[in-house]
């Protein structure tokens, strides 16, 4: 029953949105659900990577030292977002803190896990990179954005 | 042939008055960032479409053109929020009051403010592009009845950076309005979005069929806005940017604001995204 509801708020989930109730329900047998209060971290920069997180509900920070700034916050999550993509490539270790900016409910689901599950099923396992593809190059043309500085003084 | 004298003599004339400074003068300037300040000016009888610009002139330094700011409706004196980055600019933000400043104007096209009556408006602000488009959001949100969803998606570098802080904070209260900001980079004090503006553009609610998009920021934060807007729905016709160039004569005489095919003080700064797409990804125009 537990892991059909899983199956059922994975599905809903907009990141998975349009993905097989097949599908659903083998990433549902690496999923759990979590929840984190205001203030916890989801990751800190260089534990393992083991898994990433389907955000529900709540907020996710996502946040950097930088030396003599102190930690930097350089980007929000919202619900329907994902948190964390350093499970997908070696060395699966987090680059950077998560924390939850105020009660966050969401799914866990375990990367290596789900990589297990790709390899044995190439059309799972693309389905599923198609939608971390275009997730990581959106992220990516914000970061190029975030990067230009375009409100500084040469924008 | 005569006709065409007389045209060309009464352009001529029209032109001379335009091109005229009158000397007005700062009545109050604040301090809004690091780096921009707001200037009240008098300038007497004065009327203004939201979008407008004036170029002010720094009396022995230059002039620049300078957005309003204010609300075009509100009586009293004419508002400009300036950074401070070139040397007209500097000596503009530095004026106390009391000060003469010259002033031409008011140029340049308008927001479709009136003709969006019905529809759905999404205002997007980048950085000092917000200060454009105040003028149009007065306007919105004091004739809030005749549109539909109403929402202003902010971003900029950082909290630090936020134009009308105090402003925005009275906006947030409203109950028929829908506010977002974001900011680039935070430390952790700053409680709200971090990322580029166009994230904003996902959660905001608003029917693409029937909306109106007005847009100000630095050009590739337009480009970026303009591309999430049409991902989203919107037809390239409904969506407004106001455009920035080198500004001289501002009566489309000296073509220093020449973009392609377009005059930027004649035929903008206001302009529709349909008109403009082609030019913005010229590699040289």
């Amino acid at each position: 029953m537990e892991t059909r509801g899983l199956d059922r708020l994975i599905c809903e989930h907009a990141f998975f949105a349009g993905m097989s109730p097949d599908h659903c329900e083998l990433i549902g047998g690496c999923a759990r659900n979590i929840r984190f209060d205001k203030g916890a971290y989801l990751f800190r920069e260089g534990d393992p990577a083991n898994e990433f997180f389907l955000i529900r509900h709540g907020r996710v920070g996502l946040e950097l030292i930088a030396p003599g700034r102190g930690p930097v916050r350089f980007l929000t999550l919202n619900p329907g977002e994902i948190a964390g993509v350093s499970w997908l490539v070696p060395p699966y270790r987090w680059l950077y803190d998560a924390q939850s900016l105020e009660l966050t409910r969401a799914v866990a689901i375990d990367g290596g896990c789900l990589r297990q599950k790709a390899e044995n099923d190439h059309d799972f396992g693309y389905e599923m990179m198609k939608r971390f593809m275009t997730m990581l190059v959106q992220r990516l043309h914000a970061a190029q954005l975030q990067i230009l500085d375009v409100y500084g003084t040469h924008g | 042939m005569r006709r065409s004298f007389k045209f060309s003599t009464s352009t001529v004339r029209m032109a001379e008055l335009a091109a005229v400074p009158t000397v007005a003068r700062v009545r109050s300037r604040r301090r809004e960032t690091h780096d921009t300040w707001t200037l009240s000016i008098d300038a007497g009888e004065f009327a203004f479409q939201p979008g407008q610009f004036n170029m002010l002139y720094a009396f022995g330094i230059g002039e620049i053109p300078v957005s309003l700011s204010g609300d075009p409706v509100a009586a009293g004196p004419l508002v400009h929020t300036i950074r401070a980055v070139g040397d007209a600019s500097r000596a503009i933000t530095q004026l106390k009051v009391g000060d003469p400043v010259g002033l031409r104007g008011p140029f340049g096209t308008a927001w479709p403010v009136a003709d969006s009556t019905g529809s759905d408006v999404l205002v997007i602000a980048g950085g000092l592009g917000l200060a454009p488009l105040r003028p149009a959001i007065y306007r919105l949100f004091a004739e809030r009845e005749r549109y539909g969803q109403v929402a202003l998606l902010y971003g900029t570098r950082s909290p630090a950076d936020i134009l009308f802080r105090h402003e925005i904070e009275r906006w947030r209260r409203r109950l028929d309005v829908s506010i977002e900001i974001t900011v680039d980079h935070a430390d952790l004090a700053w409680h709200g979005h971090v990322g580029v503006v166009t994230r904003l553009i996902d959660r905001a609610i608003f029917d693409p069929d029937h909306t109106v998009a007005l847009v100000c920021g630095p050009e590739i934060m337009m480009r970026f806005a303009a591309s999430a807007l049409r991902t989203a729905g919107i037809a390239p016709e409904c969506i407004y940017l106001s455009m920035e160039r080198n500004m001289k004569c501002a009566i489309a005489q000296c073509g220093h604001c020449q973009f392609g095919p377009v005059l930027i003080c004649r035929d903008g700064a206001v302009m529709r995204y349909d008109r403009l797409q082609p030019l913005l990804t010229a590699r040289e125009l």
